[in-house]
């Protein structure tokens, strides 16, 4: 009966696979894009243009000053008018080569975000992340070797990349494993960095060693006690609630001037020491003990490879975690909570661990934080950090460990990297890209979520496997939704 | 008692504010679900557009009929802000209509850096004072009348906040109730899918829900403007958290909710500060959020969500 009616034939099918094939060339699945002629895209051209020009207005074209009695206005008309034909001229320019076109030059970009199963054999990805290791264990020798007129700069940028990766991999832990939004990470962080802090001014004989896991018990415990009321929150009532309690931390150590010093902070936070002997010039120090001629760069080093060993440590804790029955539980609940629950497993303790886990991490960067400055103080630890760890995380594609290495490197490297192109300031006079750092950081945000909604890494490896470990599309995996 | 009842001026008037902030944050949550991170920031940039404009009107064309001015810097900032609204959801939220639910809060907490910076390298990072404009009052309750106290006032300033909050409030009620605006916000709020399916240009109401909460958020800008006398690029992100507080509170998706939680954080605000410690305001306003969504997680005047499996 139905035999004769369903199957088309073959040459009925023809137009219809023709048209699929046309679809599947211009655009991944989406409705058949409409051709666009040049006066559709200028108009289109005109049109963002304008709307420059009325969202400059006030802004670029007019300047408010504070002069003698009260405030002047000033004009800049020549910096709106270039902002204007800016946009003119690029969106212009997208539209034909982009967006409007049926071939678009950045196709080949956008093909790789599909949610498809990477096809690289198992041994290249392997022999990739062993170079990766191998750079990593040998990046300050390697900076010292290839460039040495900068090494301070550059270790210490490192140091500071790897703190992210850190803080990256233990938020990972709360967010990407457990799916639990968390906006107020750099609570645990501060909790970390002030209490090694206190400790280490308050009691003569802790020391870096000593008060590590201090800080990062600390920071556990105040991730129990903050975790265990909110946790039953659902998504963004938590992310919100977390929010709170970063701030509330915040101003707690603003303006308890008696303990933390207040917005002046506490310096003098002593230097991590190398079995007992410090980084010192001198007979007793560790660069001597180590038998090698003092110098500054010694110190960096060092610190370089406690961060390095933190960061790892975090990492191996994190992937033998996801193998154990907790980590499986976290897992599960950020796919199907309702499920978990009816399957008995105890969603608040899971919660709990994974909250407080992610929150001791966040307590060793913080101490480490703390020793590195010799400084600290409330205004370290903003939500501006939060958010910056957060979209680490999310831009390095949740739940990837490798995604949050990424991520680190390209947001924290690429806006410090702006310090040193003196250049762009001689080329345009009166632009100084120091001051755009953190606009350039946001608008990075934005393009990359919007270009790879799913993060910079776009695959996945499953915890639990059926026959053999491989790589899934980052689609394949919730985010959480819902809990 | 004057003590009292002059805190609870105060604390209106600031709640008025935070509940105009708070209903941009409530109906964008009501419709699409996400925070609006952004929005404090659009605060900020009306505040910003509400000086200059008003800085044009009196001392480059010379107007100097108060009112007049006045309405006109309210028109203005309106409709500018109201295109800053509709760029950011057109630029940051729109591409990630359908995508995974981190994805546009992560769009959002940048776009508020860009916003921030933005404001920051265009108009420069120090603080703009504005001189009072609207002085004087109607005392409540006077003192000791020889000394001439005054114990409760009531300022000018106060009344037309208040006052155009509730017009304001009564205008959006109206239109969100009678116009068929309105009803296709309702109808994407409650079934996106549907509400498409039934002839509603989803993507036009979204936008269109953006610029009405811009618009609210740019009046909010202009009184805080007028009742402190003191902008700068930083103030979004506060009263972003406190007016979504204030969302979160009166129960998410609700405008009256957003009204109420909003005069409700205004006056825990003002009455911590006046009674307790001003340093701990904020603590004080945080606490209570915790407090009330462990205890009551849908709000006041919120729906409870019912979950499906």
């Amino acid at each position: 009966m139905a035999s004769d009616t369903t199957v088309p034939s073959a040459s009925e099918m023809k137009p219809a696979g023709a048209q699929a094939l046309r679809e599947a060339r211009s655009d991944a699945g989406g409705p058949p894009v409409k051709r666009y002629t040049l006066r559709d895209t200028l108009i289109d051209a005109v049109g963002a243009a304008l709307l420059t020009g009325v969202l400059g207005f006030f802004f670029l074209a007019l300047r408010t000053e504070i002069a003698p009695g009260g405030l002047d206005i000033t004009t800049r008309w020549v910096l709106w008018f270039t902002a204007v034909a800016i946009v003119f001229v690029g969106r212009l320019l997208l539209n034909l080569f982009v967006f409007r076109t049926e071939r678009p030059i950045t196709r080949r970009l956008r093909r790789s975000s599909g949610g498809k199963v990477a096809v690289r054999p198992g041994w290249v990805s392997r022999a990739i992340a062993i170079a990766l290791f191998a750079i990593a264990a040998f990046l300050p020798f390697l900076i010292m070797a290839i460039f040495p007129g900068q090494q301070r700069q550059l270790i210490d940028l490192s140091i500071l990349i790897l703190t992210y990766v850190m803080l990256g991999w233990g938020l990972n832990i709360v967010v990407g494993l457990a799916g639990l939004l968390d906006l107020g990470y750099v609570a645990f962080y501060a909790v970390g960095a002030y209490s090694f802090a206190l400790l280490s001014t308050h009691f003569e004989f802790i020391g870096f060693w000593t008060a590590l896991p201090l800080a990062g018990m600390l920071a556990a415990f105040w991730g129990l006690a903050l975790g265990f009321p909110v946790l039953r929150l659902r998504g963004d009532y938590l992310a919100i609630v977390t929010l709170a309690f970063g701030e509330i931390i915040r101003v707690v150590l603003l303006n308890w001037y008696e303990v933390t010093g207040g917005p002046n902070g506490i310096s003098g936070v002593p230097k991590p020491t190398f079995f007992g002997y410090e980084f010192t010039r001198g007979e007793d120090g560790a660069s001597a003990l180590l038998g090698l001629e003092y110098s500054t760069i010694h110190r960096f080093i060092y610190l370089y490879y406690i961060i390095f060993l933190l960061a790892l440590l975090t990492n191996f804790v994190t992937m033998r975690l996801r193998k154990l029955p907790v980590g499986r539980a976290w897992e599960a609940l950020r796919e199907d909570e309702i499920a978990c629950r009816s399957l008995g497993i105890n969603t608040t303790n899971t919660k709990l661990t994974a909250f407080s886990i992610g929150a001791m991490f966040g307590g060793f960067a913080g101490s480490f934080f703390a020793t590195r400055q010799g400084f600290i103080s409330p205004e370290s630890f903003t939500f501006l950090e939060s958010a910056i760890i957060l979209a680490i995380v999310v831009l390095g594609g949740l739940g990837s460990q490798i995604g949050v290495v990424v991520a680190s490197v390209v947001m924290i490297g690429g806006i410090e990297l702006l310090r040193n192109v003196g250049f762009l300031g001689n080329l345009l006079p009166g632009f100084d890209p120091v001051q755009y750092r953190m606009l350039i950081f946001g608008l990075a945000m934005v393009a990359i979520m919007v270009w790879k909604p799913r993060g910079l890494v776009t695959t996945r490896t499953p915890s639990a496997v059926l026959k053999e470990q491989k790589k899934i599309g980052a689609d394949m995996v919730s985010q959480g939704e819902g809990h | 008692m004057e003590y009292f009842l002059q805190q609870l001026i105060n604390g209106l008037t600031l709640g008025s504010i935070y509940g105009l902030i708070a209903i941009g944050y409530t109906m964008v949550y009501g419709i699409i679900g996400m925070i609006n991170f952004a929005h404090g920031d659009i605060f900020m940039i009306g505040a910003f557009i509400a000086l200059a404009t008003f800085l044009i009107l009196t001392s480059v064309l010379g107007f100097a009929f108060l009112p007049l001015v006045l309405l006109i810097v309210l028109i203005v900032s309106m409709l500018f802000t109201a295109a800053w609204g509709w760029t950011v959801e057109r630029i940051a939220y729109r591409p990630l209509r359908g995508s995974f639910r981190l994805a546009p809060l992560i769009t959002a907490i940048g776009m508020s850096i860009v916003l921030q910076n933005f404001v920051q390298i265009s108009q420069g990072a120090r603080v703009k004072p504005l001189p009072p404009q609207i002085q004087g009052g109607i005392t409540l309750m006077q003192g000791d009348t020889e000394t001439g106290a005054i114990l409760v006032q009531l300022s000018y300033m106060q009344i037309i906040i208040i006052l155009t909050t509730l017009v304001l409030m009564a205008g959006f009620t109206l239109l969100i109730s009678r116009t068929s605006l309105g009803r296709s916000q309702r109808a994407c709020e409650q079934d996106r899918k549907m509400a498409s399916l039934l002839g509603v240009n989803v993507d036009r109401t979204i936008s269109l829900t953006f610029v009405m909460g811009a618009a609210l958020a740019s009046v909010a800008g202009l009184m805080f403007l007028l009742l402190y006398g003191v902008i700068d690029f930083y103030i979004g992100f506060l009263a972003g958290v406190k007016a979504f507080t204030a969302a979160v509170l009166g129960g998410i998706g609700s405008l009256p909710g957003a009204m109420l939680g909003g005069i409700l954080i205004g006056l825990i605000e003002v009455f911590w500060s006046g009674y307790f410690s001003v340093e701990y305001k904020d603590v004080a306003a945080f606490s209570i959020l915790a407090i009330v969504l462990i205890f009551l997680p849908s709000g006041l005047l919120g729906k409870p969500e019912v979950e499906k499996v």
